[in-house]
Order: C-alpha cells, then sequence, then structure tokens
C-alpha cells in the first residue's frame, strides 16, 4: 500500500494528541531533568539556576566509575543469560502441541503480572536462612545446616532473570514460531547432528531477533532498582540505586539529574553500537 | 542387486492411518515416482524414508542396510524440499557445501565439489550469489546441488517443482532425469503431477488413501491401470457406468459392448476408456449416437465434450482427422472393446 505524503494542516491531527502526551509528559521532564542537571546545588537547600559542570565533574571519582561499570556489567550478565536461557526454551515451546503451549505462555504472562517488590521479597524468603531451599537440601541430607543466600551477587542475578525471562520468551516467540520448521531438516539430511542444526541454522536464522532482544533485555535491567536493594550487599547496588539515593535523602537534584542523563546517554550508545554492528554483519 | 526395501511400513497419527502397510521394493538406480492425490500418505512415506517421521510398524533397509532406526542425520541421504529450504544466511557455496563441512571435509576439497556441482546444474560461477539473489529456477538447482554435494546413496525430492511455473517445470523435468541417469542414483520423488511422473520416472507408484494402488512402469500404468481410481488418477479417463447384459456381455446404457467382457459375478462395473480412444463417425454408424456439447480447440488437438444419457463425456482428436463438428450435431461415438476397461465398481 502506497503511503500518501501528508498534503495539509488537517492531514497531521491523527498525531496531535500523541504528539502533546509525548510533549508534556516526556520531552518536558525530560528537558527540565538534562536543565537541572546543570544547576548549582544548595547546601542544606535546593538548587539554584545555573550552569556549572560540578555535578558532571563527579563521575571522574572512581567510586561513581565502578558503580556505573557494575550497572552495565549487570544488566548485560542479565541479558546474555535470560536470551541464552530463552532461545532454548523457547524453541521447544514452538514445537510443542497447541495446548501446553498456551499453558506455558499463560504461566510466564502470569509471572509478568508479579510486581518488582513481590519478586524481591519472594526470593528474599526462597533464598533465606530460616525459610529457605537449603532447608530442603537439609532435610534431603545434601546439607548439614541451613544457610542464607541473600544478600548476594547470585541472588541479585537470579531475581532480575526470573524477571526479564518472561519478556524475553514473548519477544523471541513470534520469531521462532514463523521458523521453517523444513530448515532444521533440511540441515538433517545433510548430515548435521539436531545440536549443530540448531546451532548453524535457527541461530543465524534469528540473529536479528537475537540481537533485539538482548538490547531490550539490557535496557530492562540497566533500570532495576529494587531488586539490587533487596537481595545484594551495597556493593552490588546500581546506578539507579544511587540516583534515587542522591535526589530522595541526600536531596541532591541537580548530582541526581547528572547521573539520569549519563544513564540515558549510555543506555542508548549501547544500544546504537549494537544495532550497528548488527547491520554491518548482515550487510557483508 | 536390491536398493530400497519397503516393508510392511505404516504410519498412524492417533486414530489415523496415513500409510498403511506398504511393501515396496525400489531396484537400485531406479527412479520412483509416488504419485496421488493430496492426503493420500505419499509424502509421510516419503518423510519416513528419510527419517523424518518415525514408522509406526514395518521396516526400511537400504541396500542391505536396516535403516528403521538410524537417526536422519546418519541416513546417507540427500533430500529436496518443497519450501526448498535453502539457508539464507549462506552463499549458493556455502549452502552447497554444508553436508561436506559437517564431514569436516578440506576446504580446497569443497570448493572443487562446490564448482563440479555447480558446473552440473548450469550455475558456474554462482558460488558467492547470496541465496537471496536467485530466481526460483535457480534456487531449485541450488537445492538440488546441495542434496548432491555429499554423494548421497538415496536421492529424495518432495514435490520439488511444484513452485516453478508450467514450462520451467517441464525443462526441470527432463534435466533431473538426466542428471539421475548420469550420476545412476537411486532417487524417490513425490508428485501429484502425473505428466511429471510420466516424464522422469522408471517405476510409478500410485498411492490411495495410505495404500499402494498400482506400481508399475508409467507406460504399463497409463494402459493398465489396476482399477478405475488409478485409470482416473493417470492422465485423463472417461469412467461410465455399464450393466451386465442377459448374455453376459457389458451394456452402455442399452447399447451392447461387442467383446467387453463383464467383471465376474458382478451386475454393474465401471467402463474406463481414454479420450483418445473414443472415435468419432458419422450418426448411427458407431456404437452409440451422442450430442457435442463444446468443442475446445487447442490448436495440436481437439477436445469435443458429448453427451448421451445425461452423462457427460471426451474425445480428443488430432486436428487433421477429425470431422467437422459443431455443438449441437448429433454424432456417432465407437468405443472398441481393446481400449475399453471394466473395473468392478
Amino acid at each position: 500500500m502506497k503511503q500518501e505524503a501528508p498534503q495539509g494542516v488537517a492531514d497531521y491531527a491523527p498525531i496531535v494528541f500523541p504528539g502533546l502526551m509525548l510533549l508534556v509528559f516526556f520531552v518536558l521532564p525530560f528537558g527540565t531533568m538534562i536543565a537541572v542537571s546543570f544547576f548549582r546545588r544548595d547546601q542544606g537547600g535546593f538548587y539554584t539556576p545555573d550552569f556549572v559542570f560540578s555535578n558532571y565533574e563527579r563521575f571522574l571519582s572512581p567510586f561513581f566509575g565502578n558503580v556505573l561499570g557494575f550497572s552495565i556489567l549487570l544488566a548485560v550478565a542479565v541479558a546474555i543469560a535470560c536470551v541464552a536461557l530463552a532461545l532454548p526454551f523457547t524453541f521447544t515451546l514452538s514445537r510443542m502441541p497447541r495446548r501446553p503451549q498456551v499453558l506455558w505462555l499463560v504461566a510466564l504472562l502470569s509471572v509478568l503480572s508479579l510486581s518488582e517488590v513481590i519478586i524481591g521479597f519472594a526470593w528474599s524468603t526462597l533464598l533465606s536462612r530460616t525459610a529457605g531451599i537449603t532447608n530442603i537440601l537439609v532435610s534431603m541430607g545434601l546439607m548439614d545446616a541451613p544457610r542464607a543466600l541473600v544478600p548476594s551477587l547470585g541472588a541479585v542475578l537470579t531475581a532480575m532473570i526470573y524477571q526479564a525471562f518472561p519478556y524475553t520468551v514473548l519477544v523471541m516467540y513470534p520469531a521462532l514460531v514463523r521458523l521453517d520448521p523444513t530448515l532444521l531438516e533440511a540441515a538433517k539430511t545433510l548430515g548435521a547432528s539436531p545440536l549443530q542444526a540448531f546451532f548453524n541454522v535457527v541461530v543465524p536464522a534469528l540473529r536479528n531477533t537475537l540481537v533485539a532482544t538482548v538490547i531490550m533485555v539490557f535496557v530492562f535491567a540497566l533500570g532495576s532498582y529494587l531488586l539490587p536493594q533487596i537481595l545484594g550487599r551495597p556493593s552490588h547496588w546500581t546506578l539507579s540505586v544511587l540516583i534515587t539515593d542522591q535526589a530522595v535523602y541526600q536531596s541532591n537534584m541537580p548530582f541526581a539529574s547528572a547521573m539520569a542523563v549519563l544513564l540515558v546517554l549510555l543506555s542508548l550508545a549501547l544500544v546504537g553500537l549494537t544495532s550497528m554492528i548488527g547491520r554491518k554483519e548482515n550487510a557483508a | 542387486m536390491s536398493g530400497l526395501l519397503l516393508d510392511q511400513v505404516s504410519k498412524r497419527f492417533g486414530s489415523f492411518t496415513a500409510v498403511d502397510q506398504v511393501q515396496l521394493s525400489v531396484p537400485k538406480g531406479s527412479f520412483v515416482c509416488l504419485l496421488g492425490p493430496s492426503g493420500c500418505g505419499k509424502t509421510t512415506l516419503l518423510r519416513m524414508i528419510a527419517g523424518l517421521e518415525e514408522p509406526s510398524a514395518g521396516r526400511i533397509s537400504l541396500e542391505g542396510d536396516d535403516l528403521t532406526m538410524v537417526p536422519t542425520h546418519r541416513r546417507n541421504i540427500g533430500m529436496v524440499f518443497q519450501s526448498l529450504a535453502l539457508f539464507a544466511h549462506l552463499s549458493v557455496g556455502q549452502n552447497i557445501a554444508y553436508a561436506l563441512r559437517i564431514r569436516g571435509t578440506d576446504q580446497a576439497q569443497q570448493d572443487r565439489r562446490v564448482n563440479e556441482l555447480l558446473e552440473m546444474v548450469h550455475l558456474d560461477g554462482y558460488a558467492h550469489r547470496p541465496v537471496a539473489k536467485l530466481s526460483g529456477g535457480q534456487r531449485q538447482r541450488v537445492a538440488i546441488a546441495r542434496a548432491l554435494a555429499h554423494s548421497p546413496r538415496l536421492f529424495l525430492l518432495d514435490e520439488p517443482l511444484s513452485a516453478l511455473d508450467a514450462k520451467l517445470r517441464e525443462a526441470m523435468q527432463v534435466e533431473l532425469r538426466q542428471l539421475q541417469q548420469a550420476l545412476g542414483i537411486t532417487t524417490i520423488v513425490v508428485t501429484h503431477d502425473q505428466r511429471e511422473a510420466m516424464t522422469m520416472a522408471d517405476l510409478v507408484v500410485v498411492m490411495g488413501e495410505g495404500r499402494i494402488r498400482q506400481a508399475a512402469a508409467p507406460i504399463d500404468v497409463y494402459r493398465n491401470p489396476v482399477d478405475a481410481f488409478v485409470a482416473d488418477f493417470i492422465g485423463t479417463t472417461n469412467l461410465l457406468p455399464v450393466t451386465r447384459s442377459l448374455q453376459g456381455g457389458a451394456l452402455l446404457w442399452g447399447h451392447a459392448l461387442e467383446g467387453v467382457a463383464m467383471p465376474a459375478g458382478r451386475s454393474n462395473a465401471v467402463l474406463s476408456i481414454r479420450p483418445e480412444n473414443v472415435l468419432l463417425g458419422v450418426p448411427g454408424s458407431g456404437t452409440l449416437d451422442a450430442t457435442v456439447t463444446f468443442v475446445r480447440d487447442l490448436g495440436a488437438t481437439v477436445e469435443i465434450f458429448l453427451s448421451a444419457n445425461g452423462t457427460t463425456f471426451v474425445s480428443v482428436a488430432n486436428p487433421r482427422e477429425r470431422a467437422e463438428v459443431l455443438v449441437g450435431n448429433t454424432i456417432g461415438v465407437s468405443l472398441s472393446a481393446p481400449n475399453c476397461l471394466v473395473f468392478a465398481p
């Protein structure tokens, strides 16, 4: 279908409402945040309008560099783990008969209905010493005494993967359902074992989907705020936790804004880089 | 020497029997067409030979080796799929070399083999093209070359030419047959196109409702079909109802068909006569008279649709031989005994 170019003002009418919403609820707050990030903080007060770079200069300290680096690495780890787990799972799911497929999808969707708070506390209970899964291991005789598994990096990762996994499956699912099953069969007739066929045929055919999914889960995990606080030690806190700390408890809005701006810019840069690599490989 | 042997092979999906006790022996190096209407089990049978479906019962063996429980990737077969299933992320050459790469053949040997195969399918110099840039016929050739790269013992094709236009399809049929003869490879093709089967096959296997109805050389199936189903499926035929006369001969709408015998113990039967054997003459000269209802002049042949006793049947004639017939004319029709086949209904 050929789309005609808008002729007059009236043709732009359908986008007025979304445009307005975007302006009021995204462009203006974001613009305010960028502006505030250049303001000067008043000790014990709020801030006064100014144009200083002192808020950004604070990033150069090793402490913030570490937090930023940890946040990105955590998000990358969650993204890669989610995709690595979800790909074989979704592949198997898409080859199942209709009924179990629907049951699995409903179960996954129900995980999406849980709030981050509930997921966090559920895992902290599951991994606790008094009521956690180690008690089961003890009763099975595999462990001597119950142990607390929180707070730890493992607990943070587990809960974040648990939270992002349904999204990952749902993003991959349509592409895997559309994948021509004869591609795998063709590889088998040519002598490829099922595992070889999967890596030689399914993975390359889904390359773009996989890249897009990694980016999506990465961005999703980068904003993670509650889970690192509930399940991790202070050293596992992400930049989002730090931003809240600065904004709410230290009432240092300019510095919090500067961190938020940096986080947005960094995620945009990483997303852009990934899609650029994807395009280059596609062209080759 | 025995090639492929199917011994009482069956496949059931729940309560539905897709393939029912198929018994077939294919000599090594021969070209077999599995022919039948859609849903007759021919594709399921081919997939069982490839190992993509597991038989519910029966055994499959190739040159003496029992393949029944061997997984697909160890059967050493080559298969062309209806969708072709080319790997879009690989070039033409990489597609063809896939089976060799899996087997760990060294690069130089792979390249040599790819060039050899590309030459064989008349695509010299296409090795580095992406698959997406090829035409339908070229993709077809790449799929064939890919399936033959590892010199398989068995070459399987599932409706390989159905996506091509009529002219290209006919050319590819001839080419495929010549290629198969040059390589001497045992080949099994699934098709619903009887012309395709007649062009290529040494042995035509007509299937219906999961069973083999007839397995014979193409011309034998055409001339001596075992039942009305096969007669109707291979080529076109007129199927007309006949009854037993008092003398035991066949009666078509009260007209005696001289020299045509009824099947033993039947009072009703089906007469099959090919359109080219329905001969026309002046009224009263033949077995019966009929009215011309439509004339389809195709240039090379003329099809004359005739109506008698409320039933339409067809005669095909060479334009040079045909009498001047016009729609509405009454015409004499003769059905000679040697061309009449009578089947139990």
